[in-house]
This record gives C-alpha cells, sequence and structure tokens, in this order.
C-alpha cells in the first residue's frame, strides 16, 4: 500500500517535472523572477552577518584612548602613565608621544607629503589604556572612563567601544528591517507562483473536469500542481543562491584589498549551512503554498456541467 | 440501483427541468431513455451522475441519498458509474491507452495490474492495436469506443450514456449497441438516454420517455 502509493507521488513528480521542461521558457522565467526576489532579502542577510562578523571580533578589545592636552610635557606624561599603569582595573597602557602618532598618521593615512608643510605637529599624545579582562564590562568601562577623564592631562577620554556598540544597534536595526523586506517578498513569491499555477489549472480545464467526472479526488487534481509549485520554488531558491555566491564571487578581490588596507584577512562568507537550507526550505514552501491557495480557489471554479 | 421519488429539479431563474419524477430501475436492467432535446434526459442523467442535485424528492442511486451525499464523497460516489459522453470527452494530448488508464490510476488501482485491465477494456471494444495513437487521429466511432473502455475499465455497476450513438452512421450505431448489450448481459446496469429510434427498436429493452420535464410513459422491465 504505502509503496503503491509512494510510487504514485514520484510518478506525479515526474510528471510535473516533465511539464515544466516542456515550457522551458516559461518556467525560466518563473524561476528567475523567484530567484531575484529570494536573492535580495538573502543578500542583504549576508551583508549584515559579514558585518557582524566583523564587528564581533573589535568588540573584546575594548580600550580607553586618552588624547592628552598639547602643552603636557613628556615627563609628566611618564607619570601619568605609571599612575594609570597602577589602578587594578587596568590591564597595560601604551603611550604613543606625539612624534609617533605623526610618523603614524604619516604612514597610514597617505598624507605624508601634507603634513610635510606644516610647520608643527597638530597632533597630541595619546596614552591607550587596555582594561583588565575582569573590567571588561560596559558598565565598569564607564566607571573607569569616568575616573580617567578626571586627570587634568587628559583632554579627551574616549571608550573606543562606543561605536561598535552604535554598529551593533545599526545592524540590529537593519536585520528587523531584513525581515521586513523578506516577509514582503514572500507575499511577492506566493503571487508569482499563484499567478502562474493559476494560468496551469485554467489550461487544464478540461482535463480537471474529465477527471473530477471520472472520480478523482481534489487532492489527486492538485498534487500535479503542488509538485509544480514547489519545483518551482525550490528551483528559485537554488537559483538565488548561486547569484549570492556568484555575487560574493565577484565582489571578494575587492573586499580582500579592502581588508589588506586595514591589515585584516576578513574574508565574507556566503550563507551559512542553516540558512542555506532556510532558503531552500522557504523556497520549497512558499511555492507549495502558493499553488496550494491558487489551486483551491480555482479547483472550486471547474465543475463538470 | 436507481430509485427517484418526486424528483423534481428547478434551475435558477424559475426553469422546471424535471417535474415529479418517479422512477425505479433494478441492478442489472438496461433501460432507455427517450425524448425531445430539452425533456430533461440531460438533466436526469446530470443528477444520477451528481454533477447537480434535486431541487426536491428522494434520489437514491446506488444505495446513496443524493441530497445529502456530502460534495467530498462526490468522487468516490462517481468511480462506481461509467459515463459515456455524446462528446467523449477524451483527452487529445494523450493517447488511448492512458485515456483508458485515467480512471485507474485516478482510483489508484495497483500499477501493475493497470496494463492488463486497460487492455482488456481495449479488447473489449476493439481497440487493442491502436493504443499508441493520439485520439484526435481516430474516426468518431472509434473516439465513441475509446470512451467506452473508458467508461468500463473500472467495471462499474452502473453504466450511463448520452446520446452515444449521436454523430454515428447506423452501422457503427450498431456496432456501439452491442457493445451496451454484452455488458447488460453481463451484468451491468445500463441507463442509454437518446432519442434514435432506430437504437431503441432494435434493443427491445425498457424505455422511459420524457416529455417537457414529465415522465410520460414508461414500457416497464423487458420481457
Amino acid at each position: 500500500m504505502i509503496k503503491n502509493y509512494l510510487l504514485r507521488h514520484a510518478q506525479v513528480f515526474f510528471y510535473s517535472l516533465g511539464q515544466l521542461t516542456r515550457t522551458p521558457v516559461a518556467t525560466f522565467l518563473t524561476v528567475a523572477v523567484i530567484g531575484i526576489t529570494l536573492a535580495l532579502p538573502a543578500g542583504l542577510y549576508v551583508a549584515i552577518e559579514n558585518v557582524q562578523r566583523l564587528a564581533r571580533g573589535w568588540e573584546d578589545n575594548g580600550q580607553i584612548s586618552l588624547f592628552l592636552k598639547q602643552d603636557v610635557p613628556g615627563s609628566s606624561i611618564e607619570k601619568l602613565a605609571e599612575k594609570i599603569r597602577r589602578l587594578p582595573a587596568v590591564s597595560w597602557v601604551d603611550y604613543v608621544s606625539r612624534d609617533a602618532a605623526l610618523a603614524e598618521f604619516k604612514r597610514l593615512s597617505g598624507f605624508g607629503e601634507a603634513l610635510n608643510a606644516l610647520d608643527r605637529n597638530p597632533l597630541p599624545a595619546v596614552l591607550v589604556v587596555h582594561p583588565a579582562a575582569a573590567y571588561m564590562h560596559p558598565d565598569k568601562l564607564q566607571t573607569l572612563l569616568k575616573d580617567l577623564r578626571r586627570y587634568n592631562e587628559v583632554d579627551i577620554a574616549q571608550l573606543d567601544l562606543d561605536w561598535v556598540r552604535r554598529l551593533h544597534a545599526i545592524l540590529e536595526l537593519a536585520r528587523q528591517g531584513v525581515l521586513i523586506l523578506a516577509s514582503g517578498l514572500a507575499v511577492a513569491v506566493l503571487l508569482i507562483v499563484g499567478n502562474t499555477i493559476r494560468l496551469a489549472v485554467l489550461n487544464l480545464r478540461d482535463e480537471i473536469e474529465i477527471t473530477k467526472l471520472i472520480g478523482g479526488t481534489n487532492a489527486f487534481i492538485r498534487r500535479p500542481f503542488l509538485y509544480a509549485g514547489t519545483l518551482q520554488g525550490l528551483l528559485g531558491a537554488l537559483l538565488a543562491w548561486l547569484l549570492l555566491a556568484l555575487g560574493l564571487l565577484f565582489l571578494s578581490d575587492p573586499i580582500n584589498i579592502l581588508a589588506g588596507l586595514y591589515g585584516s584577512r576578513f574574508e565574507a562568507e556566503n550563507l551559512g549551512f542553516l540558512a542555506t537550507l532556510t532558503l531552500i526550505g522557504s523556497g520549497g514552501l512558499l511555492g507549495w503554498l502558493g499553488s496550494r491557495l491558487a489551486v483551491s480557489r480555482h479547483l472550486r471554479a471547474i465543475e463538470p456541467h | 440501483m436507481i430509485q427517484f421519488t418526486h424528483v423534481f429539479k428547478r434551475y435558477p431563474g424559475g426553469f422546471d427541468a424535471l417535474r415529479n419524477v418517479n422512477l425505479q430501475i433494478q441492478a442489472g436492467e438496461m433501460v432507455f431513455i427517450t425524448g425531445h432535446s430539452g425533456a430533461g434526459k440531460s438533466t436526469l442523467l446530470k443528477l444520477i451522475t451528481a454533477i447537480e442535485r434535486p431541487t426536491r424528492g428522494e434520489a437514491v442511486v446506488n444505495g446513496k441519498n443524493l441530497l445529502r451525499l456530502p460534495r467530498r464523497r462526490i468522487p468516490y460516489f462517481r468511480r462506481e458509474i461509467g459515463v459515456v459522453f455524446q462528446d467523449h470527452k477524451l483527452l487529445f494530448d494523450r493517447t488511448v491507452y492512458d485515456n483508458v488508464a485515467l480512471p485507474l490510476i485516478v482510483t489508484g488501482a495497483d500499477p501493475h495490474d493497470i496494463p492488463r485491465r486497460v487492455r482488456a477494456a481495449l479488447e473489449m471494444v476493439g481497440l487493442l492495436s491502436k493504443e499508441k495513437m493520439y485520439p484526435i487521429t481516430l474516426s468518431g466511432g472509434e473516439q465513441q469506443r475509446v470512451g467506452i473502455a473508458r467508461a468500463v475499465v473500472n467495471k462499474p455497476p452502473l453504466l450511463l450514456a448520452d446520446e452515444p450513438t449521436g454523430n454515428l452512421d447506423s452501422k457503427l450505431s450498431d456496432e456501439i449497441l452491442d457493445l451496451f448489450l454484452d455488458f447488460h448481459h453481463h451484468g451491468v446496469t445500463v441507463l442509454i438516454a437518446t432519442h434514435d429510434g432506430h437504437l431503441i427498436n432494435r434493443a427491445r429493452q425498457r424505455v422511459i420517455e420524457l416529455k417537457q420535464a414529465e415522465l410520460v410513459s414508461d414500457s416497464g422491465a423487458a420481457a
């Protein structure tokens, strides 16, 4: 019994596949529209994931930069650095002198020649404070930041984590945006598949009528359309994945160059295994649902007379 | 097999297609329904196949009360009835074999049995040699016989035919009639709607006449 049931389903599956290949242009167009529609939110998701992955690396080394007043002499800076070094919340302190800061800026910024034109060094000396591991917590870092601001020599004290946090907040917002976009586009896929299946149902009007006359149940008549819709959804999702992979391949060189400029070996990644499964699953599910809605609506209208 | 008691059928707009029809057909009978076009023959067949529902009265076919038959049970009800249509209603993008196999596939018959059963039905109507052909390449009489093979491939206890010889010459009509008589002799209940007097005279079976939506004469069961 079960074997026959599976065999019948396999027959319908191949029948539906055959129907799709019999109209290759129409099938390709539908699959392409679904693919592009799905690639849009999936692509944004990949972008956000990658930026988030990149930012996660920066989160752990929260550091406080103390920009010192211009007129503080070198000897006082050494003493200040020593004082801060002894704080229990501090692991170590790097001292970047005004000259060193200038040299580094010349090297990294590419403005070397322009800076030579200045008659004095505009950069302040910087103490980079690395908090102890136990103090790597937003509240404790804030307290430390307040303490460090009290020193007279300090002009500006900046917790470098702030912008990472803001970035995360922005990414979270973008993630919600992708979710909304994806919901909207999911409805679009439903409509695309629904419309394709609607035309297929109307084309097979006679066949459906005859099948009803000889005792075909609605489930039997629906089946090939459901397979066709699901197949189109799955193929669309595969195409979306392919488009993403191609896009990343296209962007990988510029990304490597950009990462290299920041001294990073960051490489953009495509959808992970689970996300890929989700993409393909959503494609199939949307295809199934779209055809199910369309078939049920139009099947009722076709009755023998 | 078929029991109609005070059956009325009124279409939207107030047109009466059947008025107070009382009819009883036993299992294994062969019955002709005759009358002018518009007399209600087609409506009667539509009621029996659950394409239309009676407006009033009690109609029982093959043990099922048609007024109370739920929509989702209709497909299963129809599997017990073979129907031959005047316009054949064949699928022109499928071979003769596939057309005849359709009722078996629809009912989920064992796939191993399908070829044997399809060929048996095609042999009965004399079209075994044309199983791979498409209906469009066949003559009208042959197409009608494909329709008959499709109607009987499931071995239904009740066989209906709506003007089965409508477009055929008398020689082909006789051949078709012989097929129906053959089924009748094998115990199938056969109901044929026709206004072909030649056919009715030759068959010598029970005749029911409809006139302006009413049953006006019934010859009674044939001897």
